[in-house]
């Protein structure tokens, strides 16, 4: 692979997984995925190819406003879609070589909690109310792994101190309304390492909590991450998160990927006038008593997306090729990609 | 968990003082002479009436009447008929058929329901689901004596008077068959309601097997305003069961009511009323310590 | 992140993608949740089907003379117990009248008991459950603990003392005298289930916030009971009223069948069960016409009430 500087004149198209990929296989990978809610009101096409991997022991961010469609990926994955309305048109998801999307229902429930394990968002809703902790986290560990009633509660204690919950004896017959929201998005977490998965999806974990509890949260997850090697997937919009533990990013816009690549490179030189506004979008406290860029306009309505690039109508580059043809992606090398018309002149700035 | 049940048990004592204070009231607030016709064809003898006004109190003042009555009640002295038959013989008669068809009923609607509700909730919309809706949608229409007498017509049916369970399947039926229709479709809306709740999910998403996702996680959920629904129930099935009975020609305490409202036996009228009230309210109890058993927030409220 | 309502104010949005978003938007406009309810209906058969069999029934109770040219009372005990023909569609019942002109004439009654004891039954129920939470506190336990004292009298039995103590057994109650007992003791006794709907409905507004601004500004509990809060509960209200009309027709039915509701010269439905339930087995037709109409009247009620809850809670689409 040539590792020059796409020049956004005579360049290749290029799949970016095809690239980024080449590497040997990766533990999980999303190809192409194409996700459509059949609503009385219309057919809303909520993914339109997606395609990003994780790799043992990596940290994979993947950035959007809500309603990007990084949440209905992850469910996608996870084969927790309602069905209807959501139905899966196109693509693969494979997890260490193997079609999870072709698989049968049996060998997909083996998968989920195994080898694949899914943290949410709101851990009081997606916890059992009528059930203690314990129970919810021994379940899983009795079913799965056969282990005793006594085996089971000892194990699922052990986990709960893994993830720092005083007392975890105690509250291992409590309920999740006893639990603080922190404590709570903990016990979530211990339940997702039960079965030792080698991926971990993490849905906006630390959307619901106080502010100094996200960090605690988020440095339990990479420190977690980092123990067990996993590869783990980071929903997530907010940035300043992901500067601290990403190792790459992937950028959602109306249910593509928009810009992929390394964390750091992408900080440093965005490829994609999304990306750019999302970066220019947060507080900085070197231009204090500015105004705040924002990004001007709103997503387009899924079910009626503007023909050309989807960014289109809200893009200060647009030009007249952006509203009649979608941009596809290109890599730019470096493992990076961007599907932009002008990636070129954006990556030659200066 | 302890103050949450002694306040449910303070708020239930007022509506017993109220309910039977009603019943006591209307029952012996008839404007008419409760002894005309008592006594065949002549008038009563005065030392007979007055003997029955000083048992009844019925000089008295109807609270001081009231108050009077209860006293005795709680000492289980439930009085005696015109004629001098005990009332609690009465009822002790009458009583145990009615409350073996009214748990009969409650089985049967409990059973039939919830399967039928839990059914259709996971499949909305399908075959089975607008056979179930559209089979309520009737069994709440037709009025109880109707249902009562087609299926006597149909199976019948005639039941002595100490039947056992197996004879009381059908009446039981009749009379369970509106509440089988409401329980049937509240579990058909909370199990639709949970099913895409967040929690479950998160069963699916640990890995578990989907029969253990519907029976433990959606189940345990979806099935506290069920029993709440149930629980109540056997009182109102209770009180409701005049008409079964009289359909059927059963002698429980429906017919005892009915029978002594028309003889203005207000005693026995009063001692039943004051029971099934009793029975109500006792059930509504259980129904908060089940609520609290089952739902874990309510517990440590 | 990204500020969504400052869409309208950006001044980097060039003039093409600016009427874009406007068509976009004109397309996703938001339908008010009535007006989404009304199309919702009109494609359901079930409320099409309901709402005729209603407008009919309404329209044999207000002209039972369009329908059926035989008076209703007139009896030939030649034709007693008499099954259907042609010249009698229902047959005659125990007395020789014409059994389907009764029916028609029965609608009248059976109709004005159950609207009678419905409207009763909204009207106490909605304003006590309206004040009981609006006001919270005690006035909601007392109220609340009042509501349970009915709703722990049996109806059947509740309304069996109550009817038997204001007519004692062998007195002859006049028409306008047995209908208003009648209703009322169905009111009486059910009263506590709009109560509670209404409650439940009114302590949901009242956390509303333009209920808390309206308070805010000073606006009394009258203007804020009636202006605000009544017209955001009164639908759950009347969906259970709907339900409830038809269960009131059923229990007219029940009631006269009991032999303590309605009775002769009054025709209605329960008067002719009433009639007809010790000739069930000889002459099933005087039972069957007048259960069939109860049973499709009150069917059509609680299948409108049933379709419009529906239409109106989003949850269940």
């Amino acid at each position: 692979m040539a590792e020059t500087v796409y020049d956004g004149s005579s360049g290749e198209f290029v799949p970016p997984e095809e690239v980024t990929a080449a590497g040997g296989e990766p533990l999980l990978q999303v190809l192409g995925l194409q996700v459509e809610f059949r609503t009385r009101d219309g057919v809303a096409k909520v993914l339109n190819g997606v395609s990003y991997h994780v790799n043992a022991g990596e940290t994979v961010a993947v950035l959007g406003e809500s309603g990007s469609g990084k949440s209905v990926t992850a469910q996608t994955i996870m084969g927790i879609l309602d069905t209807p309305p959501a139905f899966v048109t196109g693509g693969s998801v494979k997890f260490k070589g193997e079609e999870l999307l072709t698989a049968t229902p049996e060998r997909r429930r083996k998968v989920r909690g195994e080898g694949i394990a899914m943290i949410f968002q709101d851990a009081l809703s997606a916890l059992n109310p009528v059930f203690t902790v314990g129970f919810q986290i021994a379940e899983q560990l009795r079913g799965r792994r056969g282990m005793s009633k006594a085996e089971a509660k000892k194990a699922a204690i052990e986990l709960l101190e893994q993830v720092k919950i005083p007392n975890a004896k105690g509250r291992f017959g409590e309920y999740p309304h006893q639990f603080s929201g922190g404590m709570r998005q903990r016990a979530m977490i211990a339940m997702s390492l039960a079965l030792d998965p080698e991926v971990l999806i993490a849905d906006e974990p630390t959307t619901a909590l106080d502010v100094t509890v996200q960090a605690q949260i988020m440095d339990l997850l990479s420190e977690i991450q980092r123990e067990r090697n996993m590869g783990m997937v980071l929903i997530t919009h907010d940035l300043g998160v992901v500067a601290e533990v990403a190792d790459r990013i992937a950028v959602m816009y109306a249910g593509r990927i928009v810009e992929s690549g390394d964390a750091r490179s992408i900080y440093a030189k965005p490829g994609h006038p999304y990306t750019i506004a999302l970066l220019e979008s947060l507080p900085r406290l070197d231009l204090k008593g500015q105004q705040l860029n924002t990004i001007k306009g709103l997503p387009p309505s899924l079910t009626n997306i503007p023909p050309g690039c989807p960014f289109n109508p809200r893009c200060r580059m647009a030009q007249d090729i952006c509203r009649t043809e979608v941009p596809e992606s290109v890599a730019l090398g470096d493992g990076r990609s961007s599907a932009c018309h002008f990636t070129g002149e954006l990556m030659q700035r200066v | 968990m302890g103050r949450y049940v002694l306040r449910r048990l303070l708020q239930l004592i007022p509506v017993f003082f109220g309910t039977t204070f009603i019943i006591y009231a209307l029952v012996w607030a008839i404007p008419v002479d409760p002894f005309a016709g008592k006594c065949g064809q002549r008038p009563c003898p005065p030392e007979y009436v007055a003997k029955m006004r000083a048992d009844f109190n019925l000089d008295d003042n109807l609270l001081v009447q009231y108050i009077k009555y209860l006293g005795k009640l709680f000492t289980g002295n439930f009085g005696q008929t015109f004629s001098g038959v005990d009332v609690s013989t009465l009822i002790a008669n009458a009583y145990p058929i009615t409350i073996r068809l009214a748990i009969i009923a409650l089985i049967i609607e409990a059973v039939i329901g919830i399967i039928a509700g839990v059914l259709t909730g996971l499949r909305k919309n399908g075959f089975l689901d607008n056979l179930v809706l559209i089979s309520t949608l009737f069994l709440i229409s037709l009025p109880v004596f109707v249902t009562g007498f087609v299926l006597k017509l149909l199976f019948n049916v005639s039941v002595p008077n100490s039947a056992p369970f197996f004879d009381l399947i059908v009446p039981g039926f009749v009379l369970g068959s509106l509440s089988m229709a409401y329980v049937a479709r509240l579990t058909r809306t909370s199990i639709a309601e949970n099913r895409r709740a967040d929690f479950v999910r998160t069963a699916i998403a640990k890995g578990l097997p989907g029969k253990r996702v519907v029976g433990v996680h959606l189940l345990r959920n979806s099935v506290i305003p069920v029993v709440t629904f149930l629980g109540t129930d056997l009182g109102a099935l209770m009180g409701g069961a005049i008409v079964t009975e009289g359909v059927f020609n059963i002698h429980g305490i429906g017919g005892l009511v009915f029978i002594n409202i028309q003889q203005q036996q207000g005693v026995v009228v009063t001692g039943v009323v004051t029971l099934l009230v009793l029975v109500y309210l006792v059930m509504s109890l259980v129904v908060d310590l089940l609520y609290a058993v089952l739902d874990p927030r309510i517990r440590y409220e | 992140m990204s500020d969504p309502t400052a869409a309208s104010s950006g001044p980097a949005l060039d003039q093409g993608a600016e009427t874009r978003l406007d068509d976009s938007r004109k397309q996703d406009k938001p339908r008010s949740l009535g007006s989404d309810a009304w199309r919702e209906l009109r494609r359901k058969p079930a409320f099409t089907i309901s709402l005729a069999i209603i407008l009919l029934v309404v329209l044999i109770a207000l002209f039972p003379g369009l329908f059926s040219h035989v008076d209703p009372n007139a009896a030939d005990i030649n034709h007693a117990r008499q099954g259907p023909s042609g010249q009698a569609w229902f047959g005659y019942d125990v007395q020789g009248s014409d059994m389907f002109s009764r029916v028609i004439y029965g609608a009248r009654a059976s109709l004005l008991v159950g609207v009678l004891s419905t409207i009763g039954t909204v009207v106490i129920g909605a304003l006590v459950g309206i004040i009981a939470g609006y006001y919270g506190r005690w006035a909601d336990s007392v109220l609340s603990r009042f509501a349970d004292i009915f709703a722990g009298l049996p109806f059947v039995l509740g309304a069996i003392v109550i009817l038997m103590t204001f007519n004692a057994p062998g007195s002859n109650p006049g028409e306008v005298r047995i209908i208003t007992q009648v209703v009322l003791s169905i009111a009486v006794l059910s009263w506590p289930v709009a109560m509670r709907i209404m409650r439940a409905a009114t302590l949901v507004a009242k956390q509303q916030d333009y209920v808390k601004a309206a308070r805010g500004l000073g606006a009394g509990p009258m203007r804020i009971i009636f202006r605000h809060l009544m017209p955001n509960t009164v639908a759950p209200v009347m969906v259970y009223a709907t339900i409830a009309l038809g269960a009131n027709i059923g229990a007219e039915a029940t009631l006269a069948y009991l032999g303590i509701g309605l009775h002769a010269p009054v025709v209605s439905w329960g008067v002719m069960i009433s009639d007809a339930r010790d000739y069930f087995t000889v002459a099933p037709h005087m039972v069957l016409f007048p259960a069939a109409f109860v049973s499709v009247t009150v069917l059509a009620f609680v299948m409108l009430g049933d379709a419009v809850r529906d239409a109106l809670d989003p949850k269940s689409r």
